[in-house]
Parts: structure tokens; C-alpha cells; sequence
């Protein structure tokens, strides 16, 4: 019997030990997102948080350029969407996106030497001024998800040619002869290493497809969603719940996740997230597929595309909230439709142009 | 309440923890001693305190009353008593009343001389509770981190805290608890069937004893685990059923703070699958 007590708690011991060594040590920190005692917290390892902060520095910005003297589109030839800057500002921005897009390889990584600045020749200047477009996009039209800080090519690059977190449309991985690939039930990195669906973005962040899986009535009445399709929407809640570095209780209370109001206001942030994302990705990424070069498309064939981890990259708002629109105004809003008013008159047309725009609406 | 004609005979001094002869005797078939002193006042103020709060609160619906532990931002610290001080203060009450009642039964044991099991028992049960409102909330620094007094809202935390890990049934304490509550149902639900099917036999039949109750699981499972043995695996499910749950809920913070499905990374990255 002695001999057996020691046994046993020598084992207990040694799993303890074994259960310990892969757990993390307390205390956590801790922050608060609903009444007291809902249970709608987050919970933070400190190490996790200092690697947080390490990683969501923004670059200082370059010397601000008066906006003034000749246009570039006047100076520069085939300056399609930053025309209406002055040249100090466009070179500013130039080499503002060298530094966060291409630091190692410079100019030449979009522009061939020797050849002149105009010339289309490299897919990547295509690219850029498609994703200048998609920023300059953002900011003016999607300020219920970005407001207050905006994007700018630094929100997502980080000093990279193509952003770390991008997505393909996952055709999923090889089944058994006579088998149904399941897309599922396997360890899915997009949803967190759960076995939920191995692609929950083409469902809902390419196509117009919405997560309303919760009955709105005691029994399921007609036109509901299938359980399977329902697991593509929490397989979609776990990847954002990785790409913000928070859990489900930072949007939700979970004793009824789909009532808005029992919601927190950031759920409010995300809706708009999720469609400023889908159209991301069908108006400025799907449209560059057709002369992407091979190396930069996915297993079907498809564009890299835009999640939520593409800019949030595990801060719960882009570096950590960060302002950046701010040093670089001329991201802010997209080039103004060629006025036809004569050129000294030009100063006065973008005001009554943004009303326009605003009057016939824009996907707001 | 009269007693039966053998009761008096177990009716013996002695066996006490605390007060000596002060608190040796008994109230009609309840034995007293120092410690149901105890846990009357602490069950009596513990749940005054409750209606208390109910009052303050905005409803008297049964399932609605809610007593909520106080803001993170209070710390381990004392709250106002409408903003968490009262939660603070009943559980404390139930804390000292469960504790009592676990050293009434060591006394009661003591007195009759016999093993403590079932007090050691009953302290797993208080544990997984102590657990929830003092051990775990000061592993992460705030008693807001206890759960809410109330039957719906104590639900609604239990969610939420299961969803503020993602998913929680990755979590292997979890998984362990779960299993042991189904196997202590089954363990039960075999033993009290075998027992009746033995000893409540239908009329004209005679009562069975052990050797039909061991012969009757060797036919069928090839095994009897014996009479004294069911007893021992029944405690043992039983109180690691406690244990687990208790262990799944401290370390779900304290030990680890991002979705439990991430946890089983280092199955993923084993080496024997490269």
C-alpha cells in the first residue's frame, strides 16, 4: 500500500509537472468588456502583450512637403491616381511606400531602371496603383470601420513586398479515392487550429454570403442555414478572433450572439469590416488576377487576397490604434474625377465633387 | 422527533474538533457541535444577504435575481457593497458555510469512529466552488473574475467564460471532467440497477445476495469488480469528476490565456509526423 501511495503520487507529480510545462504562468492581465460578472473579458499573457507592442511600431513619417507648386501629373507622365499632388508630395509619398513596401529593393522594385518612371512594365507598379486606390478607397468610404486612424500601405506591408496574412481560395487537401472532401475536420489554421472549415474567407469575404445562423424563432422555420453552413460562420468568428488577438467576448455575449443588443459596439465595427473586406477584395484585388504573374497566385488560380489578420495582424485595431492618415493625407480620399472647369478653377471643384458623391451614394 | 430504540447507544461524547462539550449535542436528529453553530450563522447571514441584494436589484423573478461580483478594477480589494461589496461578503458566508458543514462531518465521522470519506469527499465538491470564486480570481488579480449570484446569470458567465477560450471543450481538464461526470452517471445508474435487480426482487422470488451481484457482471462483462470495489471506483469517479472541473476552470486564465483549440499545437507539431 505504501509502495502504491508513492507510486501514485509520484505520478500525479510528473503530470503536473508535464501539465504545467506547457501552460503559461499567472497572473494574466485582465480587461473588462461588459457588465460585472458577464464573463465578457479578455485575458492577456503580459510576454504576449510586449511582443504585441514590439511588433506595431509605426516608422516615423517623412518630412511633411507643402502641398503646393506644380501638379505631378503635369510634370510626371502617366500619373494616374496621385495626378492632383504636388510634386514635393509625390515624390514624399514614393518614397514613403519604397519604406514600407519595398525597403530592400527600392525604386527598381516597380520600377525598371533605365526605362523611365512611366512606363507600366513591372505587374508590382500595376499592383501599387491598385492598392493606392483600395487604400485612398478605405479611408474615404469605409470610416465606420477605419475612422479615427485609417490605413495607409503600412497597415498592412510592414516593410514587406506582399503582406505577411494574405488568403487563397482553399480548394482544401487530398481525399481518400470515393470520399467527399469535407472541407472541415481537420486542423484548420484559419479557425484557429479548431477543426472547423479549412476556408470560411470564400463564403463570406469573397462571396455576398451573411452569417445569420441563429433562428429567429422557438422551432427553425423555412430559409434557414444548414449546420454545416453555420460552422463556416464560427470558423469565420475564430479567425477573428485570432487576426484581433481577442476572444468571442470582445463583440458578443454569448447567451445570444446574434441579438445586437446585447452586443458591444465593436461588433457594429466588424459588420462594416467584413464588407469593406468583400469589396477589397472584388473591386481592387480579384480585377489584378488576369496578369498577376503564376508566383503570386494561389492553387486555383486566384489573387492573394484581404482578411481581417492582413491589417490587424493579432492587435485588436491595427497597430495598436495608431493613427496613420494623418502624416499622409493624400491617402485619405480618392483622385477627383478630371474636372471640367478650366485648370485655375480646379482648386474650388473637390468640394462640390465630394458632394456629388456623397449625394448619389456611395457603399455606404 | 423521537429516535429509534438502537440510536441512543451511537449517541456518544467526545470526537469534537473545537468547543469541547460546549456544542456536544444534538438538535431533534441534527448533531450540533461547533460547527453547525457555524454554519447556521454563515447559511443564515449568507442568504439574508442574498435576499438583500434581490431587493436592491430589479426584479424579483426567480430565474433573474442577480448578485454580481464587483468590476475588474476593484482588484483583489474591497467594493462598495451595491457594486460587488455584497458578492464579496456572500461568499464569504458560503465559504464559511461549506467549510463548516465539511468539519461536521469530521466531527460526526470522529465520533462514531470512522474514516473521514465522506467529508474528503464533500471537500471536493467546495473545492471546485472555492475554486471558482477565491482560488482563480486571485491567481488573475481581481475578484471580478468570480461568478455572478444568480440562476440565469450564473449561466450566462459560464458561457461567456467558455467563449472567452474560444471553444472550450479543447480544453483536456475539461474533457477529463466531462468524461468522469458520465462515467460516475454510469458507474451509479449499474451499481443501483444491480442492487435492486438482487435485493427487490418481485414477490414470490427471494432476496439475492453478493454472489448473484458478482456472478451476474461475470456473465456479462467477464468481471465483478466486488462489493467493496464499486464502492471505491465509485468515489473515485466521483470526486475526479469534482477534481478536473475544478482543475479545467483554474488553469483556463491563470495557466492559459488564448482559445483552447490553439493549446493542442504541440500535438501538431510533433516531430513523429514529419
Amino acid at each position: 500500500m505504501k509502495t502504491l501511495t508513492t507510486k501514485l503520487f509520484a505520478t500525479v507529480g510528473l503530470g503536473t509537472v508535464l501539465l504545467l510545462g506547457g501552460c503559461e504562468m499567472p497572473p494574466p492581465e485582465s480587461t473588462q468588456w461588459g457588465y460585472r460578472g458577464t464573463g465578457m473579458e479578455g485575458l492577456y499573457n503580459p510576454d504576449t502583450l510586449n511582443e504585441l507592442d514590439a511588433n506595431n511600431i509605426v516608422p516615423e513619417a517623412l518630412p511633411a512637403v507643402p502641398a503646393v507648386g506644380p501638379k505631378s501629373k503635369d510634370v510626371y507622365q502617366n500619373v494616374q491616381v496621385l495626378g492632383d499632388l504636388s510634386v514635393g508630395e509625390f515624390t514624399r509619398l514614393m518614397a514613403a511606400i519604397t519604406e514600407w513596401v519595398s525597403p530592400e529593393e527600392g525604386c527598381n522594385y516597380c520600377h525598371v531602371a533605365g526605362e523611365g518612371f512611366a512606363a507600366d512594365t513591372l505587374y508590382t507598379k500595376k499592383v501599387a496603383r491598385v492598392m493606392i486606390q483600395m487604400t485612398q478607397n478605405a479611408n474615404e468610404n469605409w470610416s465606420q470601420h477605419v475612422g479615427g486612424a485609417g490605413v495607409t500601405c503600412y497597415t498592412c506591408h510592414r516593410g514587406k513586398n506582399v503582406p505577411e496574412y494574405v488568403w487563397n481560395i482553399n480548394p482544401g487537401h487530398k481525399v481518400a479515392g470515393g470520399m467527399k472532401n469535407q472541407m472541415q475536420n481537420v486542423s484548420s489554421v484559419a479557425a484557429g487550429l479548431s477543426s472547423l472549415p479549412v476556408d470560411p474567407f470564400t463564403p463570406y469575404l469573397l462571396d455576398a454570403r451573411n452569417g445569420r445562423h441563429a433562428g429567429t424563432t422557438a422551432l427553425r422555420d423555412e430559409g434557414g442555414v444548414s449546420l454545416k453552413e453555420s460552422e463556416w460562420g464560427y470558423s469565420l468568428m475564430m479567425h477573428f478572433s485570432s487576426a484581433l488577438g481577442v476572444n468571442c467576448t470582445y463583440c458578443h455575449n454569448s447567451r445570444a450572439f446574434s441579438r445586437w443588443e446585447e452586443s458591444s459596439p465593436q461588433r457594429v465595427t466588424a459588420w462594416h469590416g467584413i464588407r469593406m473586406v468583400r469589396e477589397m477584395n472584388n473591386d481592387y484585388v480579384d480585377p489584378t488576377t488576369d496578369w498577376l504573374p503564376p508566383h503570386r497566385l494561389g492553387k486555383l488560380g486566384d489573387a492573394q487576397k484581404v482578411n481581417c489578420e492582413t491589417c490587424h495582424q493579432g492587435a485588436y485595431k491595427p497597430l495598436l490604434g495608431a493613427n496613420m492618415i494623418k502624416d499622409y493625407p493624400n491617402l485619405a480620399r480618392l483622385a477627383q474625377p478630371e474636372p471640367e472647369a478650366p485648370a485655375e478653377e480646379a482648386s474650388e471643384m473637390p468640394e462640390a465633387s465630394d458632394m456629388a458623391d456623397m449625394a448619389t451614394g456611395g457603399d455606404q | 422527533m423521537s429516535m429509534m430504540s438502537f440510536e441512543r447507544k451511537y449517541r456518544v461524547r467526545g470526537g469534537t474538533l473545537l468547543g469541547g462539550d460546549l456544542f456536544d449535542f444534538w438538535v431533534g436528529p441534527f448533531y450540533v457541535g461547533f460547527f453547525g453553530i457555524t454554519t447556521l450563522f454563515f447559511a443564515v447571514t449568507g442568504t439574508a444577504l442574498i435576499f438583500y441584494g434581490a431587493a436592491l436589484g430589479d426584479t424579483w423573478n426567480i430565474w433573474r435575481i442577480n448578485i454580481a461580483p464587483p468590476d475588474l478594477s476593484y482588484g483583489l480589494g474591497l467594493a462598495p457593497l451595491r457594486e460587488g461589496g455584497l458578492w464579496q461578503i456572500i461568499t464569504i458566508c458560503a465559504t464559511g458555510a461549506f467549510v463548516s458543514w465539511i468539519l461536521r462531518q469530521v466531527e460526526i465521522s470522529r465520533k462514531l469512529g470512522m474514516g473521514l470519506h465522506v467529508p474528503f469527499a464533500f471537500s471536493f465538491a467546495v473545492l471546485a466552488y472555492v475554486t471558482l470564486v477565491i482560488i482563480r480570481p486571485m491567481l488573475l488579480g481581481a475578484w471580478g473574475h468570480g461568478f455572478p449570484y444568480g440562476i440565469m446569470s450564473h449561466l450566462d458567465w459560464v458561457s461567456n467564460v467558455g467563449y472567452q477560450f474560444l471553444h472550450f471543450h479543447y480544453n483536456p481538464a475539461h474533457m477529463l471532467a466531462v468524461t468522469f461526470f458520465f462515467t460516475t452517471a454510469l458507474a451509479l445508474s449499474m451499481h443501483g440497477s444491480l442492487i435492486l435487480m438482487a435485493t427487490n426482487p418481485r414477490e414470490g422470488e427471494t432476496v439475492k445476495t453478493g454472489e448473484h451481484e458478482n456472478t451476474y457482471f461475470r456473465d456479462d462483462i467477464g468481471y465483478s469488480i466486488g462489493a467493496l470495489g464499486i464502492h471505491r471506483l465509485g468515489m473515485f469517479v466521483a470526486v475526479s469528476a469534482a477534481f478536473w472541473s475544478a482543475v479545467c476552470i483554474v488553469i483556463s486564465g491563470p495557466f492559459w490565456t488564448r482559445g483552447w483549440p490553439e493549446w493542442w499545437n504541440w500535438w501538431l507539431t510533433l516531430p513523429i509526423w514529419y
